[in-house]
């Protein structure tokens, strides 16, 4: 389990690093925690020519809170926006779901080298922060030898392990857009071991209108389907007041909307009930968030 | 005094290095060794039809390539069977490098040398080799109906059919007042030490000799293997077992074909050659353990006493049987537990499949065993609507009934003959720790929070210390310093700590004093190796006897020195005293130098010894005849039969019935291995144990498809339990001393493991009301199993759904 030869660069600038991507063609890949692409490389599922390392490029590591969200800079480790972390805790302000997901990813270690982007980048449906931007209608900014651009997440998710970003393209930051108005999150997963990729993981947004019944709902599920989708539940509690809606009747709606595949850990009938079961949890307890702070705003 | 260390909770003496990475693994040594890489076949039965080298050969750093066609004599011949057996009538083992066929993936096909382990991979990966794919056999019940063999010479994929019986059972059976069948699964799972396995050799051509440092449990073993298999003389063959990561039984197996070709490139190439196993290598290349097909039936009476037991389980060895039927003897032996079985038959048959090959796995065949046994007594209870644990108290063995001979061959050939125990008493502290009476508040408390909550409780009898021997070597220096050798190796078990208690106290020497070494053929060479929870059983005694002749020969010479008589003589602390006698001493030390009529006064220690040493007498050598120079004394300990230890585990579980998460919210174990050296090594191995035996109830097994892929090679997808996974464990223990040995010691080793799955599958059992008969069992799994009308409903809950305690 050692990794096939490859070239190693760690440019220091964003511009030296798209110029390295570009001169080396396909083969090469970028390198952030590597908690993901270094075991593809010692298992020899990856083999790329050249690593370009972006962790010496400045700039890629800091978490900017405004009222419209959070960005989350490329070299931003899970450990930063979790728990009683500085960063942490002004982007819980704005959008909640963000420390609530990161706790769930991986352990300590993994957490203190791989990072938030690299998580996204990496895209597998299986991946807490990908189902957050895509829950929150996120969208990730890629810089190019052309330029710097804006990817929705739709447009940037392609398939497992896959996203639109090819050849010399950089994830520079991911932006998690706030949670709005009268709206509560809530993240729950079941893990077969704890920190490991979730048998199937929930994350939902309650919105409520003016007089506290539901307005919206949304969730998007861990581990189910080819790439993060966003489900719309509204239509099971449509109206109902908050401390009587039937969230029971969401996990159902979303049961029938979800199609999860079966492997060696769950059968998709399994994932199906798990979708169920953790919408209907975190439903109540995203709106419960919903209801307060709807009473305070 | 302060040298009576024995039974003492000592701290652990190696802890300190190995944790802050002063251990010398494998991997530590020959940082410029070259390196040696295998080509495995992809395929799980396969004829080779051809390797194609030519792609590796510019590969800049290849030194080497080795396969079939360049092995000569013993190493052309298949692997040695080590156990053989004459009920294992097909005995298959593989050869050290594929000979044109392949029966699991994994199997080592080439060799790659090169510098370093990055080259040898890539040039391992250019090595084509072509292949005409064979049919494949997965599991028990696929090698049972034998649609294709795995070696086309045995039809019906059976290596052996092991058959013991204690009396007539069909008879028995009709005759019994009830009778109850059943069928169960176990699966595989595996050793996965932290440390895979490794070979590092040196060859020294100018004396002809080879320094070998092998990851194992048995360097004297292998030292013998390498040496035949190479045809070197012994003497000219070292093995040292380094630290050792872990071993868990996986490591007994010898000579892996690794451990032989390593050290034959070493000398061809006259260069250090090493390997270091990676953690898939592990997964394919290794040893797995425990699936069987067990079917049972039984006859008991109205008060649910066993009258018979007919026992029939197909045991899955895997591709090749290098290490015998050890597993399925001690399934078939150790099954009967602390009960009285009045006639009992089994028969195991061992038979082929295309995966890893299947050695002893911590527990070795018994937490099977105890699988069988233990969920017997569930369906009795079950049946008669009695508690559980009243029924396993009715067939216990009482502690009167000691010697009790069950009539039964175990795996070393002896009787399994029980030497001492008290099994009613192990079930009552059980029943306390656990609070088993208080199971129906307990479930009822957890109904309202919404949980399943159920109780299981299981418990063995484990056949430790087998034989033939183990030695100990003890000697002191002219510095006080006593050195400590066994053969039998360490893989982290404490030894060094435990060994050195025994010396000290049997010596009467401080602790800080004693030096242990194990695992190395320099210091020991006789040896048999680490398994079946002998290490403190066999070596701790023969180290006691070691011990125990150093004092004699110590008494002795002190006795001469100081005038009196050796029954007067004591020893504390490392000073000869006689007794009452204030002044009247010599320290052991001194001893050490005056026993060797050499002494050129090269320091402190020997000139201060000859204000000791007496003129000398003319009529007599200067040593005696039968006596010996030095401190030092060589003993052997060799049982007449196995000591057997035992215990009792219970545990609750609460059940989430929306998502069927399983949780173990209370984990109890009474533990009985007799004199127990240092209690808090003890615990230590009941912990791991009992990890071990969570993680093959609930979390491990081997997800081979049907093509005989292991699609979970990795400890991603190989679900092995973290410590968030492993609940706190409640210990209490029991002392019932072993007659048979001088220490009076069982041993302690794998005893942790053993009941976990039978416990754990009955509190599930408990829980949901269905009949659990396959284990491990995993949430998805366990949905399945209650969501489906043919799955069978157990009487209890049949009953307690009646009386809508559980509505
Ligand atoms: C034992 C273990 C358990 C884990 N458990 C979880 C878990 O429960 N949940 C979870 O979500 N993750 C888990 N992970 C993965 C972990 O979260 C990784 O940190 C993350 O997936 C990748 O981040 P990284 O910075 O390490 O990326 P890397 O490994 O460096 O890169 C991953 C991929 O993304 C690409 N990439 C990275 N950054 C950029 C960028 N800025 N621009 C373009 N491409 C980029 C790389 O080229 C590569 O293809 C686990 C990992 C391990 C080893």
């Amino acid at each position: 389990m050692k990794p096939a030869p490859f070239r190693y660069a760690d440019p220091d600038t964003l511009d030296e690093a798209l110029a390295v991507l570009s001169a080396e063609g396909e083969g090469a890949k970028v390198l952030a925690g590597g908690q993901s692409l270094l075991p593809l490389l010692s298992m020899r599922l990856a083999a790329p020519t050249t690593l370009v390392d972006i962790n010496r490029v400045p700039g890629l590591d800091t978490v900017e809170v405004t009222g419209d969200g959070v960005t989350v800079g490329a070299l931003v480790r899970h450990n930063q926006l979790l728990g009683g972390h500085r960063d942490a805790m002004a982007a819980a302000r704005v959008q909640p779901l963000l420390a609530r997901a990161t706790a769930n990813v991986a352990h300590p270690a993994i957490r203190n080298r791989g990072t938030t982007v690299g998580s996204i980048a990496h895209a597998d449906p299986s991946g807490e922060m990908t189902a957050v931007l895509a829950l929150t209608g996120g969208s990730v900014t890629v810089a190019s030898p052309a330029g710097v651009q804006t990817v929705e997440w739709r447009d940037f998710f392609v398939g497992p392990l896959e996203t639109s970003v090819h050849g010399a393209e950089v994830v520079t930051s991911a932006f998690f857009p706030a949670l709005p108005p009268r709206s509560g999150t809530a993240f729950a997963e079941v893990a077969r071991r704890k920190g490991d990729y979730a048998v199937c993981g929930a994350g939902v947004v309650v919105t409520l209108d003016q007089d506290r019944r539901v307005e919206r709902i949304r969730a998007s599920y861990l581990s189910v389907g080819l790439t993060p989708e966003v489900h719309d539940l509204t239509d099971a509690v449509v109206g109902k007041p908050v401390d009587s809606a039937d969230w029971a009747a969401a996990g159902a709606l979303a049961r029938t909307l979800v199609d999860p595949d079966a492997d060696i850990h769950a059968s998709a009938d399994y994932r199906r009930l798990l979708v169920a079961v953790l919408t209907e949890r975190t439903l109540a307890s995203a709106a419960a968030e919903a209801a307060a702070r709807a009473t305070v705003e | 005094m302060t040298t009576k260390l024995f039974g003492e909770p000592v701290r652990r003496r190696e802890d300190a290095r190995l944790i802050v990475g002063k251990g010398r693994y494998l991997d530590d040594i020959g940082h410029n060794a070259l390196a040696a890489a295998f080509v495995r076949s992809p395929h799980a039965h396969a004829r080779i039809t051809g390797i194609d080298v030519d792609g590796a050969l510019d590969v800049e750093g290849l030194v080497a390539i080795y396969t079939y066609e360049d092995l000569t004599g013993p190493m052309a011949e298949p692997l040695p069977v080590l156990i053989p057996h004459p009920q294992l009538t097909a005995p298959r083992t593989g050869y050290p490098l594929a000979n044109g066929e392949v029966n699991h993936v994994g199997e080592p096909i080439v060799m790659v040398v090169a510098t370093d382990r990055y080259i040898a991979e890539d040039a391992a990966e250019r090595i084509l080799v072509s292949y005409e794919e064979l049919p494949v056999i997965v599991g028990v019940d696929a090698a049972r109906a034998a649609a294709h063999a795995v070696h086309e010479e045995i039809p019906d994929n059976v290596a052996a059919r092991h058959h013991q019986q204690t009396g007539d059972v069909d008879p028995a059976l009709a005759a019994s007042p009830r009778t109850l069948s059943f069928t169960q699964y176990i699966e595989r799972s595996a050793c996965t030490p932290m440390e895979g396995k490794g070979v590092h050799a040196k060859w020294d051509a100018d004396d002809r000799s080879l320094r070998v440092y092998s990851s194992t449990q048995a360097s004297t073993s292998v030292r013998a293997a390498i040496a035949a298999k190479l045809g070197l003389s012994l003497e000219k063959v070292e093995v040292i077992a380094p630290d050792v990561g872990g071993g868990f039984g996986v490591k007994i197996v010898h000579p892996w074909p690794e451990e032989l070709l390593v050290p034959l490139a070493a000398i061809a190439l006259g260069q250090e050659v090493k390997w270091s196993e990676d953690r898939r290598e592990h997964f394919t290349s290794s040893a797995h353990e425990r699936q069987q097909r067990q079917e049972i039936t039984v006859g008991y009476d109205d008060d649910g006493r066993i009258t018979a037991l007919d026992v029939h389980i197909w045991h899955d060895n895997g591709a090749y049987t290098p290490y015998g039927i050890i597993v399925p003897i001690v399934t078939a032996t150790q099954l009967v537990g602390p009960y009285v079985i009045p006639v009992y038959r089994v028969v195991v048959e061992s038979v082929y499949t295309n995966t890893v090959i299947v050695t002893p796995y911590r527990g070795a065949g018994r937490p099977q065993g105890c699988y069988a046994m233990e969920r017997t007594m569930d369906r009795i209870a079950d049946a008669l609507d009695l508690d559980r644990a009243v029924v396993r108290e009715r067939n216990l063995i009482q502690a009167d009934q000691f010697p009790y001979d069950h009539h039964l061959t175990f795996q070393d050939g002896r009787p399994v003959i029980y030497d001492s125990g008290d099994y009613p008493g192990l079930l009552a502290k059980l029943r306390a720790l656990v609070g088993w009476s208080e199971a129906d508040a307990l479930r009822n408390d957890a109904a309202a929070r919404g949980k399943l909550l159920g109780i299981g409780m299981a418990m063995y009898v484990e056949g430790t210390g087998p034989g033939p021997y183990e030695g100990g070597h003890v000697q002191v220096l002219g510095s006080g310093k006593v050195l400590v050798a066994t053969g039998l190796t360490s893989q982290g078990q404490g030894h060094e700590t435990s060994f050195a208690q025994i010396v000290a106290s049997e010596l009467g020497v401080p602790i800080e004093d004693v030096e242990v070494t194990t695992g190395d053929t320099r210091r020991f060479p006789y040896a048999v190796g680490t398994f079946a929870s002998r290490a403190a059983v066999m070596s701790g005694n023969a180290i006691a006897l070691a011990a125990r002749g150093v004092r004699e020969k110590a008494l002795r010479i002190a006795a001469d020195v100081l005038e009196a008589s050796p029954d007067d003589l004591e020893i504390d602390e490392g000073v000869v005293q006689v007794r009452g006698v204030p002044g009247s001493s010599i320290p052991l030390r001194t001893i050490a130098v005056l026993s060797n009529p050499l002494r050129y006064a090269f320091d402190e220690a020997a000139k201060q010894a000859t204000q000791f040493a007496g003129p000398g007498d003319d009529s007599k050598p200067p040593v005696s005849p039968g006596d010996a120079p030095g401190l030092e004394h060589r003993d052997y300990y060799s049982p007449i039969r196995s000591t057997f230890a035992s215990g009792a585990h219970a545990a609750i579980v609460e059940i989430d019935p929306a998502t069927w998460e399983i949780d173990i919210v209370k984990y109890a174990v009474v533990h009985d291995c007799g004199n127990v050296v240092n209690p808090m090594i003890v615990e230590g191995q009941v912990h791991g144990g009992v990890a071990q035996g969570v993680a093959g109830a609930l979390y491990e097994r081997m997800a081979y498809d049907r093509d005989g892929q292991l699609q979970n090679a990795s400890f991603m997808d190989f679900l092995m339990p973290y410590a968030s996974e492993v609940p706190d464990i409640d210990i209490d223990h029991q002392s019932t001393p072993s007659p048979l040995n001088p220490l009076g010691i069982k041993g302690a080793g794998e005893a942790g493991v053993i009941p976990g799955t039978a416990a754990i599958a009955s509190a599930i059992e408990d829980a949901v009301g269905r009949r659990i008969a396959a284990m491990p069992i995993s949430p998805t799994e366990l949905y399945d199993l209650v969501r489906n009308d043919d799955s069978e409903l157990t009487e209890a809950y049949t009953r307690r759904s009646g009386t809508g305690a559980m509505a």
